[in-house]
């Protein structure tokens, strides 16, 4: 398993845009599971609404765990997502 | 024969059956199937339909205004196909064994009831979202009707209000009029009534009935009443001026693609005033030559923090791309004054039209200008842009001005971004002290568009919202016009070009005039343009330009 840390700096947090951009972006990556990890709470990455739900905010840093075949590339690829998006 | 009354907000007369918009939530129905893997298979059938539903609306608003707009219909398809959504709805019906409609309906519920009940405003008005792909998933499975009108034939659509992914998908074909029970001059269906140009009439509220369903009306737009079951001799006059309403708008549709020149070969432009990227099919529609006022601060009036550079951008993009390289002149934001927004966290002041406004703002705040400023040089490389500052009363602030568009130029250069190397830079003369410099003024910039209202409100020291000047604001006062005159002037002592993109413009008692000057654009809302060009065909300036300039610079006593 890969994981990383990545602290939102989007003023309105994982918003549905972001969010469904993030799916969107997860679907491409068959195979891999990806957990999204805030405190004690964690979503199965593809599920948009309970990501939105989780109701992450700005300056909130969450875990980002990837599990697969290709983890290491795809977790590098979510960061960049994250970087440009969140 | 029964009058409702309202508030016309979209002209025109209209007569058919009136018909109320149907919503699916109105048509849920609760039972327990014999087969409960039917009904799963008939769910996942309809949410097929939905994602391709959306797919399509997506494409289409993509198409209308834009990625951003797209972006919304993609994430609802999202969510129509979201995991727990469907393990809900699965469990309710395999297990629970209720129909596939009242399984939706319910989990969709539990959804929007966790979103509502997030601590933060953004989530918590997600709730909606969900109940609208609640409504779709719901109305597909009950086989609601598409697009909401339950006719063959086109009728008058009556309901409370529509929301924006109602009239987006509405069959257009079928609606000769809307009435509303709610609803604001600046509601949707009123924009989509203007732009279809078919009456609307909002505001009846509980003057409108369901039992007035599938009988005659007709909805007359230019007074604001509808008329149900009308009789003989009601229908006849109404149908009488809506023949004449419609042979004004074919004869006027004739001067489409012909050019504003006058009997005596003078030609002036004739441009559009907007405030949003959903106004320039309006400008298309009725042949305006490019747009001579895009009042950006409705970009900011309509967002609850300063419009990022991003979003800003989109629009100005948009707006340029879909003009096709026709010229948009983009002023910047003229807040201030009556057009308060919160967020500037402005001082209270005592005379807001005399106070920090506009170009003041600008050059006070630089990060606010500077925003702005990166959008529209970005945008520049999509189309033919023009900027504009308004509230100009010195040469420094137009130095001060143009050299912030200097610092942002170096600057994307220096990172590689496009822009164009061709932006026209101008000046609003509304001020009487522009005006009056305007020769020095014109030695500043590619154009002047002079602003009459504010020109108006200024020289005559009259408050243009104080409804209790009546007669004293008189925006034919010879003071004003010979401003614009000394003003089109110096322009063209200095080889710049003058328009006007005030509602003067529009007034069709002074086009003569204003082609007696030697104006070069003249920018409307776009329902004015061919008017206005029909009345630029039948003027010789020849003929009346001595008389009418002579009544305005002679020594006249009346006045």
């Amino acid at each position: 398993m890969k994981s990383f840390e990545y602290t939102i700096t989007d003023p309105v947090g994982i918003h549905a845009r972001p969010a469904g951009l993030l799916v969107k972006e997860i679907k491409n990556f068959a195979g891999n599971a990806v957990t999204i990890v805030k405190g004690d709470k964690s979503v199965n990455a593809l599920k948009l609404m309970a990501l939105m739900q989780m109701g992450i905010k700005q300056g909130d840093t969450i875990t980002v765990q990837v599990e697969g075949p290709n983890e290491d590339s795809v977790a590098a690829a979510i960061e960049n997502f994250l970087k440009a998006n969140l | 024969m029964i009058i409702i009354q309202g508030k016309g907000v979209s002209a025109g007369v209209a007569g058919g059956p009136l018909y109320f918009y149907r919503r699916a939530e109105n048509t849920l129905r609760r039972y327990e199937p014999e087969d409960r893997e039917a009904e799963w298979e008939r769910f996942k059938a309809a949410q097929a339909k939905a994602v391709e539903q959306l797919g399509d609306l997506a494409e289409k608003a993509r198409i209308e205004a834009g990625d951003d707009a797209a972006m919304l219909f993609e994430t609802h398809q999202m969510m129509c196909e979201d995991l727990d959504l469907e393990e809900a709805v699965e469990s309710f019906i395999k297990e629970s064994g209720i129909n596939a409609e009242a399984a939706v309906a319910d989990a969709c519920a539990m959804q929007a009831e966790a979103f509502a009940a997030m601590d933060d405003d953004y989530f918590r008005a997600r709730a909606a979202d969900v109940k609208d792909i609640s409504g779709r998933l719901v109305g597909i499975l009950a086989g609601v009707v598409q697009g909401g009108i339950d006719s063959d034939v086109p009728v008058i659509l009556a309901s409370d209000d529509l929301a924006p992914s109602e009239t987006i998908q509405l069959d257009k074909s079928k609606i000769l009029g809307f009435v509303t029970s709610g609803g604001s001059g600046s509601s949707h269906t009123a924009i989509l009534a203007r732009t279809m140009g078919i009456p609307a009439i909002i505001g009846v509220g509980e003057q409108l009935k369901e039992e007035y369903e599938g009988r005659p009306v007709i909805a007359d737009g230019s007074i604001g009443n509808v008329v149900v079951d009308p009789d003989e001799e009601t229908a006849a006059k109404l149908m009488k001026k809506r023949e004449e309403i419609l042979k004004r708008q074919e004869m006027l549709k004739a001067l489409k693609g012909q050019p504003n020149v006058t009997k005596d070969g003078q030609s002036i432009r004739i441009y559009c005033n907007i405030g949003n990227p959903e106004d320039v099919p309006p400008v298309l529609e009725n042949d305006g030559g490019g747009i001579g006022l895009f009042r950006s601060e409705f970009l900011y009036l309509n967002c609850d923090d300063f419009p990022t550079e991003d979003y800003q951008f989109e629009a100005y993009k948009k707006v340029l791309s879909d003009m096709g390289g026709k010229e948009v002149v983009i002023r910047t934001m003229d807040i201030g004054a009556d057009k308060q927004i919160g967020y500037f966290d402005l001082p209270k002041e005592e005379n807001p039209a005399l106070g920090n406004r506009a170009l003041r703002i600008c050059l006070n705040r630089p990060e606010i200008f500077h925003t702005q400023l990166r959008a529209l040089f970005r945008a520049s490389a999509y189309g033919r842009l023009s900027i504009m500052f308004p509230m100009v009363t010195s040469v420094w602030e137009v130095r001060e001005a143009k050299a912030a568009c200097e610092q942002v130029k170096k600057e994307l250069t220096e990172e590689g971004t496009p822009f164009s190397d061709e932006v026209d830079l101008g000046i609003m003369i509304e001020t009487p002290a522009a005006a009056v410099i305007s020769d020095r003024l014109a030695k500043e910039v590619d154009f002047f568009s002079i602003g009459t209202n504010d020109l108006t409100q200024y020289t005559l020291a009259c408050d243009r919202q104080n409804n209790n000047l009546g007669r004293f604001f008189n925006a034919h006062h010879p003071a004003v016009l010979r401003l614009i005159k000394l003003v089109a002037e110096n322009a063209h002592k200095n080889g710049i070009w003058c328009g006007i993109c005030g509602e003067l413009g529009a007034d069709l008692e002074l086009t003569e005039t204003f082609l007696s000057m030697g104006l070069d654009e003249l920018s409307v809302s776009p329902r004015a343009v061919l008017p206005l060009r029909q009345k630029v065909r039948e003027t010789e300036v020849a003929a009346c330009r001595e008389r009418l300039m002579g009544e305005l610079m002679g020594d006249r006593t009346e006045d």
